[in-house]
């Protein structure tokens, strides 16, 4: 797969930021506007997606490469457990033991901003993994002929 | 009342997909309009007429006459879920098509009795 | 360390063992059989303290009931966590040398955990949509874990199963919302509380039949059964054994007890009680006929599984404490020796590379383990004393015969006898069934393309040996394990206002 032509390159190159920041303004305001870590997350997938369709797996590769999404995968759900065990120092699982400061603020709800972040990490790598386990799959001589 | 009979039938499209068609790809799609047949419907039982979204705003801190969040959370968990089960039914459905060479689910049927 | 503090653990030990398995396995593969079977372990411990616990409720972030997600132990809950862990125990240590043929065992442990903290989180928690979403998480791993082998059959299966599996929680997930919008509650003690007080109208009722049919679906009774009979015998082994030892119950039978006996109010001679007995007696009797004429070993110990939960909804819908103590007792039992059975078909099929009765023979010369612990489990199972299995079956003939008797005081209602009749033909059946396998694959003279098996490796033997001494236990134990382990629970169960008190008044 070899990607697409040089207009579609360079425009990804440009997008790719703006894809990444607004995911991330996403997911780290999950407490105050609407969204949260899953909506996040998959926007940002569809940027790592995006990467993969314009470049070509192997470029592609040399960016973010399967391993790391599989091990930032799982290292992400791990830290999610890790906040809700935390909570048990501070009476329960779960409980939010983080400060709260002033309202409306990006710190203003504790252990949400870290959940949020962990969630969107987690997503974006889990669908990006799940996509190219689809895409790359090796076919056989003979599929290729039935559409 | 509306909204629970519209989205019973389109349950009942999904169900009837999933039951009377032969392709595995439409026998996925069934079950795609089944779950978000039940999605909507989850969420439409949260709706109060005038209600506002329920976000707290600097501007206005008072919760009246919103609706009821709960089932906003609820289904977006239940799209996730369904988003898994996707995820695995479409990758199925690209393994059973190497092996068995077809999406015709008549001739899958080694397994019998 | 009390009851109440390990709670949340019972959840979080399994999906953190299973989200680190795959990263650990990248820096050194040894550790990851030892960090399965000691998280495992370290469960089993924990079920053992909670046993004699006092019942308790866990605030998860230190909301109150009814507006926070609780855990709730009460002594059912305390026995199905026990039965999971010990099962899981047994499982685990076997597929230690069992999957080693397979690829990606790293993959596949993180998948059983992950399935083990599903079904946890089913029997522990007391909200009804934090139900359905970790008896999600249970299913999505048992759908990987039974196209794991990825061959023709294992594939197909999957894929029936995956689609009947999601049919029956959609239509959970229907009840949930027609609850929902009626009582607005999702806290099961709340809505226990409301409809006890207003009574069942007629969209509860609606919902209370799609509860029927989905997790009914997931227990495969009979109308719903036609994903099990392909689904089990294509997996692996030890996740057959997971399968019908554990998921069955966990997700399907123990939903099923917890909503009609605490959320929906189930009397004997009651319509619930008359639905769960019919469907109960229809699974028992179609499960056994198929079961009859199956020359395929998985395959007929799956069609089995389906009869035996018969029993279980049976006693489940009798309704009456004798018959409600007979079915959890069948529960158990069942758990021991089903498992038993699917690893002993494992290392038959692992050692002669058939799974076919006609080609197996004479194995109990060369595989003494393999066939000693064959032969407790199918005894148990077909209801000989002093197994386990007889003491359950026994009780609920006794309770079906005395329901005659008490249902309608002064009058014998002839219906009851009919269905202790029937339950005595399907067990006279189970046994023919059984001394079949034992004649075809245990004794017998050995076939000369089979010479050269052996038995298999330790590990798989200790696994094996821990759940027939399971099964005598329970069997020669059975006054012990009664009084001091399904009585409670059966207590817990027919007194639906302690457990409103002990959520909502805590």
């Amino acid at each position: 797969m070899n990607g697409m032509s040089p207009i579609v390159k360079a425009t990804t190159k440009v997008f790719m930021g703006f894809i990444t920041v607004y995911s991330l303004n996403i997911i780290a305001y999950g407490h105050l506007t609407p969204g949260g870590g899953f909506a996040g997350g998959t926007m940002w997938a569809c940027g790592f997606i995006l990467l993969v369709l314009a470049f070509g797996k192997e470029d592609a590769f040399k960016i973010v490469s399967q391993r790391a999404a599989s091990v930032a995968d799982c290292l992400a759900a791990f830290t999610f457990l890790l906040v809700a065990i935390l909570g048990i120092s501070a009476g329960g699982f779960f409980v939010n033991f983080l400060s709260k400061g002033k309202e409306f603020n990006l710190v203003s709800a504790g252990t949400l901003l870290w959940l949020n972040i962990a969630i969107g990490i987690k997503v974006s790598a889990c669908l990006f993994g799940v996509f190219v386990a689809l895409a790359i799959f090796k076919r056989s001589k003979t599929s290729s002929e039935v559409q | 009342m509306t909204p629970y009979l519209l989205c019973s039938l389109i349950f009942a499209i999904g169900v009837y997909a999933i039951i009377a068609k032969k392709n595995l790809i439409k026998i996925v799609i069934g079950l795609l309009l089944l779950e978000y047949a039940v999605n909507l419907l989850l969420v439409l039982v949260g709706y109060k007429s005038g209600g506002k979204p329920p976000i707290i705003v600097p501007q206005n801190p008072s919760t009246a006459n919103f609706v009821d969040p709960l089932p906003q959370a609820l289904v977006l968990t239940s799209i996730v879920i369904g988003l898994g089960i996707t995820a695995l039914m479409v990758a199925l459905c690209i393994r059973l098509y190497e092996k068995y060479k077809t999406f015709d689910i008549s001739k899958i049927k080694r397994l019998k009795g | 360390m009390n009851a109440h503090d390990i709670l949340p653990l019972f959840v979080g030990i399994p999906l953190g063992a299973g989200f680190l398995l795959p990263v650990i396995a990248l820096l050194w593969k040894k550790l990851v059989d030892i960090l399965a079977v000691l998280a495992v372990l370290a469960l089993v411990v924990m079920a053992l303290c909670v046993i004699g616990a006092p019942s308790c409720i866990y605030k998860m972030g230190n909301w109150p009931p009814p507006f926070g997600v609780n855990l709730v132990l009460d002594p059912m809950s305390a026995m199905m966590v026990l039965i999971i862990s010990g099962v899981s125990f047994a499982v685990t240590l076997y597929s230690v040398s069992y999957m080693t043929k397979f690829t990606s065992k790293p993959y596949y442990y993180s998948l059983l955990m992950l399935m083990i903290a599903g079904m946890n989180g089913v029997v522990l928690t007391g909200d009804l949509f934090n139900m359905y979403v970790f008896m999600e998480v249970g299913a999505i791993a048992s759908y990987g874990l039974v196209a794991f082998g990825t061959e023709h059959e294992e594939l197909e299966a999957s894929f029936k199963y995956l689609v009947l599996g999601s049919l029956g929680s959609g239509f959970i997930i229907f009840g949930i919302a027609l609850v929902y919008s009626n009582t607005g509650t999702l806290n099961m003690a709340d809505m226990a509380r409301i409809i006890s007080a207003g009574g069942l109208n007629r969209l509860i009722t609606f919902a209370s039949a799609l509860f029927l049919m989905g997790f009914g679906l997931k227990a495969a009774m009979v109308p719903f059964h036609a994903w099990l009979p392909d689904a089990h015998p294509s997996a692996p082994a030890p996740i057959s054994a997971m399968l019908s030892g554990l998921l069955i119950k966990a997700l399907g039978v123990y939903a099923i007890i917890r909503l009609f006996y605490h959320v929906f109010g189930l009397t004997p001679g009651s319509e619930y009680s008359y639905i769960l007995m019919g469907l109960g007696l229809l699974s028992m009797v179609v499960g056994v006929i198929l079961a009859v004429g199956q020359w395929d070993f998985k395959r007929l110990l799956a069609y089995h599984s389906i009869s035996q939960m018969g029993y279980v909804m049976l006693g489940i819908g009798l309704g009456t404490p004798l018959g409600l103590l007979g079915g959890l007792f069948h529960l158990l039992n069942h758990s021991a020796f089903k498992s038993l059975l699917f690893l002993c078909a494992g290392s038959v099929e692992q050692s002669t590379g058939s799974r076919q009765l006609r080609e197996l023979g004479g194995l109990c010369h060369r595989m003494p383990v393999t066939s000693a612990t064959c032969s407790v489990a199918s005894l148990s199972i077909s209801g000989v004393p002093p197994f386990n299995g007889f003491w359950s079956k026994l009780i609920i003939i006794v309770a079906a015969v005395q329901a005659a008797f008490t249902t309608v005081p002064g009058t014998v209602q002839a219906g009851y006898i009919v269905i202790a009749a029937v339950t005595v033909l399907v067990s006279f059946l189970t046994l023919v069934s059984f001394v079949k396998v034992q004649k075809y694959s245990l004794f017998g003279a050995l076939p000369d393309r089979l010479s050269g098996v052996r038995e298999v490796s330790t590990v798989m033997c200790i696994a094996m040996i821990m759940l027939a001494v399971a099964c005598i236990g329970l069997g020669v134990l059975s006054p012990f394990v009664l009084n001091g382990l399904v009585a409670p629970a059966r207590d817990a169960l027919m007194d639906g206002q302690s457990y409103i008190r002990l959520v909502l008044g805590g």
